[in-house]
């Protein structure tokens, strides 16, 4: 029996984090649901036997069901049939599985119908059901919208659209349109309010919609005729039984084949407001990003497992040159970097989900009730650092997922090239996850404030405080020259970016990146401390590390403020 | 109003004999129970899932498993109440040691007789025995139509299911009054899997046994606490039996001799991949019934 959980001890050690204390007290509002519901538990140790058992479900349908439906459903694909989306047949038994296993609204409270679990727990799933199958991760990922919906609709939309959230219906985020992707400011599609109806109306076209005919959809509308700009937008939610939606077409694409992209055509769909008018991008489509980024990193953590396991399955098994290839050193190094990318980026993972919950949890209960003081700054500073450290997380894991599938095939030979292993598909998979939900350009966009506003630095002295093993001593003592470097990047640019605008956007990148290097080291040698299993991950990411950051500080401590005239001059080409 | 339809799945815990070690047989030629793992008998888990299709079928229903064991198949009582089932009936004790095919439908018709359900549903067979016949011994100890091989329950009314049964060269459907007993294939659908709310719970419901060995402990203290964490476990004196007839005294088969079957080609033949070859192997296999 495969199980993506129990075979898994990097996800089971995440789990064990002692932070989850923490996690479950407030999530669990000190056990106030305990004789209200009968699968409420009564303390943390109840509540932590639960999630594990809960995802060990979760490990056997991804390994049993899932994952052996995965070929099937890239080869088949989805189909449109009559203005309706027809999912591949693999699709329909993981969506029952999915069901029967009572995985939806898993972060929703009971009294939705929900689990009421942890995110931690939630991206845990994700990520093993994206291991399984990236394609269906999105379909199944997107339930995530229905925390959108508790986070800001009324509460009569809530217990309309919860709990059918919580018995399986599927969600879709309705944002980009032709031309509206990253510039989601110039969405044009209408929203009209219909007095003798008493409902808004949508009319126009949605582009590259992810699960587009599913049942519940966030749609962003302009509510504020003749405005052009992000102010005239708000979030509505449309109830696919109420009918008004045509799928044209869905996109042809080169991976996550099984996840249909569709193109929608609204007319006079009918649809209700969501939180305040006029919020739509600036407050409730950035909560959705930051969810949706959060979801494709581990959506590309679940891939980065998965073509480890494939390329190290097949560096055991096929010889040359009378002994299999993983005794080459070449081989070896590749299998090695591998690992320490996706242990760094799940550790990277769950450190952000940690900070994203408790910060998303003391919303909740400001709603609740006043917070205290304390408890306020808490939030404010686990908010600082989930804005920072959500792009990172993106930024770093969809980039190491292409990584490692093209590691993957590469540790295949010709074979990988071929149609027969599986790790093809997961370099189709892997490429649109560094684009979608934000390219990476954009993800750097994101996190360069919290490069120059110190969030960072900060949290890398906060790392560079913590005891750490003998062993992990000498990284330790690397990442505080690291740091130095680090420091003296950014002061460079700082002083440079006053000389010529745009230096700072031209080497935000190098500076992100070594940011990120920084800390994934640090979060490893953590480990290191707690398992012996990470020592060998924090050596080598150190040794990545260091290598990355010299070329980065190299880079930028020779550029002078004329680079950014240099690389703009392209813009004169024309073809 | 009509009456609730109580269903009752027969179910076994098994060695796993599907992935079997070195250490899987005594020197003695019985298998080592504590070396395999000890799992839901797969074809019990088809059973279970007709039932609980059955339940659906019939709107108002109960699905209760009914095993014999040791304490510790009630593992899958509770797997079973995780996957759907209301609840269990754990048969233990040491009368029942030693049982037969024979020993075993009758201790099991006993049980089934206290409980008097509307339909039984049984795997067809166990992984670790491969009999096929305690399904049909407790339908005919008690008396009842049976159906086996079955794949399907494509109809069910108050009085009659017409069920699909896999044969070899096809199916058939047949009609059947109730109450009575049917045999599931493994071609029948897979169980659907353990549900999160349903683990959630159900976790804690335990047999009196279990509840009486960690009295202290917090498992203990909350399977008391609520009536469906309660799972029935009936010793031989709760069921009434003929105790000649149960576990070692009311099991005739014996096992004179164990032996290791190692396939050995003794006329072994060369063939080349000429077509030529090919089909006059066919020919031959066909002729000796071996193919088709």
């Amino acid at each position: 029996m495969a199980n993506f959980f129990t075979d898994n001890k990097d996800l089971q050690f995440h789990l064990r984090h002692p932070m989850m204390r923490k996690i479950v007290e407030l999530k669990e509002r000190g056990f106030a649901e305990k004789d209200l519901y009968d699968f409420a538990p009564q303390n943390f140790e109840d509540a932590m036997d639960s999630y594990r058992r809960v995802l060990d479900i979760a490990g056997e349908v991804c390994g049993e069901v899932i994952a052996p439906n995965a070929e099937g459903v890239d080869h088949e694909g989805p189909r449109v049939v009559g203005d309706r989306v027809e999912y591949a047949s693999g699709t329909v038994r993981n969506l029952q599985a999915i069901v029967d296993a009572g995985l939806s609204g898993m972060t929703l409270p009971r009294k939705y119908d929900g689990l009421n679990f942890p995110l931690v727990c939630f991206v845990m799933a994700n990520e093993m059901v994206a291991r399984a199958d990236a394609g269906f991760e999105n379909i199944w990922g997107l339930q995530d919208c229905a925390e959108t919906l508790n986070e800001f609709a009324s509460e009569e939309l809530k217990a309309k659209y919860l709990p059918w959230v919580s018995a399986g219906a599927t969600c879709a985020m309705d944002l980009t349109e032709p031309d509206a992707g990253s510039d989601l400011g110039a969405v044009m599609l209408r929203a009209t309010w219909d007095e003798g109806r008493q409902t808004w109306l949508l009319n126009g076209v949605k582009r590259f919609i992810t699960n587009g005919d599913g049942d519940v959809s966030l749609v962003l509308a302009r509510t504020e005729e003749g405005t052009t700009d992000a102010r005239g937008l708000s979030m509505l939610v449309y109830d696919k039984r109420d009918g008004g939606v045509k799928v044209r077409r869905i996109e042809n694409k080169l991976g996550i084949k099984g996840s249909p992209t569709c193109e929608l055509v609204f007319t006079n769909a009918p649809a209700q407001l969501v939180g305040d008018r006029k919020m739509g991008l600036i407050k409730y489509v950035m909560s959705l990003m930051n969810a949706a980024r959060l979801g494709i990193g581990a959506q590309s953590v679940g891939l980065c497992e998965a073509a480890y396991r494939e390329a190290l399955k097949y560096a055991h098994e096929r010889a040359q040159f009378g002994k299999p290839i993983i005794r080459f050193a070449a081989v070896a190094e590749m299998l090695s970097n591998m690992k320490a990318k996706l242990q760094g980026a799940r550790a990277l993972l769950y450190e952000t989900t940690r900070f994203v919950e408790i910060y998303k949890q003391y919303g909740h209960i400001a709603r609740e009730r006043a917070l205290e003081a304390d408890e306020r700054q808490e939030m404010k500073f686990y908010n600082r650092l989930a804005d920072g450290f959500t792009p990172l997380v993106k930024l770093f894991s969809s980039e190491y997922a292409n990584q490692l599938a093209f590691d993957a095939i590469q540790i295949h030979g010709g074979s990988g090239f071929m149609k027969d292993y599986a790790c093809e598909r997961l370099y189709r998979d892997a490429r649109i996850m560094n684009i979608y939900e934000g390219t990476s350009q954009l993800q750097v966009v994101a996190a360069i404030n919290a490069v120059t506003k110190g969030t960072f630095l900060e949290q890398i002295r906060r790392y560079e405080e913590a005891q750490y093993s003998d062993a992990m001593q000498p990284v330790a003592a690397k990442m505080r020259e690291l740091t130095a470097k680090f420091e003296e990047m950014n002061a460079r640019v700082e002083t440079l970016e006053k000389e010529c605008a745009g230096y700072k956007d031209f080497h935000a990148r190098r500076l992100v990146e070594t940011a990120g290097h920084i800390i994934i080291t640090y979060l490893l040698a953590r480990q290191a401390g707690e398992s012996d299993e990470y020592v060998q991950s924090a050596r080598v990411f150190c040794k990545l590390a260091e290598a990355k950051v010299a070329e980065a500080h190299t880079y930028v401590m020779q550029s002078p403020a004329e680079d950014v005239e240099l690389f703009r001059s392209v813009q004169n080409e024309v073809l | 109003m009509k009456k609730q339809l109580n269903i009752v799945v027969l179910a076994k815990q098994v060695p796993d004999t599907r992935n079997v070690g070195k250490d899987a047989m005594t020197p003695e030629g019985t298998v080592n129970r504590s070396a395999l793992p000890a799992i839901f008998n797969p074809e019990d888990l088809n059973a279970l899932e007709m039932a609980l299709r059955i339940k659906e079928l019939a709107g108002d229903a109960a699905v209760h498993v009914l095993t014999m064991g040791p304490a510790r198949a009630a593992d899958i009582i509770r797997d079973a109440m995780f996957r759907g089932a209301d609840g269990g009936y754990l048969l233990s004790g040491r009368e029942f040691a030693g049982s037969d095919t024979l020993a075993t439908s009758y201790a099991l018709s006993c049980a089934l007789r206290r409980i008097a359900p509307d339909l039984i549903v049984a795997g067809r067979q166990a992984i670790d025995g491969d009999t096929a016949q305690v399904g049909p011994q407790v339908a005919e100890k008690l008396g009842l139509p049976q159906v086996t091989y079955a794949e399907e329950v494509v109809k069910l009314d108050e009085n009659s299911i017409v069920v699909k049964r896999r044969l070899d060269h096809g199916t058939e459907t047949v009609e059947c009054p109730v109450p009575m007993v049917l045999t599931v294939n493994a071609s029948a659908p897979e169980c659907r899997p353990r549900n999160a709310r349903r683990v959630m719970k159900y976790k804690f419901a335990l047999t009196p046994s279990e509840m009486a060995a960690a009295p202290d402990s917090e498992a203990a203290r909350r399977a008391a606490a609520k009536e469906y964490l309660h799972i029935v476990e009936w010793s031989a004196a709760d069921v009434d039996p003929d105790p000649q007839q149960l576990g070692l005294a009311g099991s005739p088969t014996k096992v004179k001799k164990i032996e290791n079957v190692v396939f050995q080609a003794k006329e072994s033949k060369r063939l080349t991949a000429a077509d030529c070859d090919i089909s006059s192997l066919m020919v031959e296999l066909i002729a000796s019934h071996t193919l088709g």
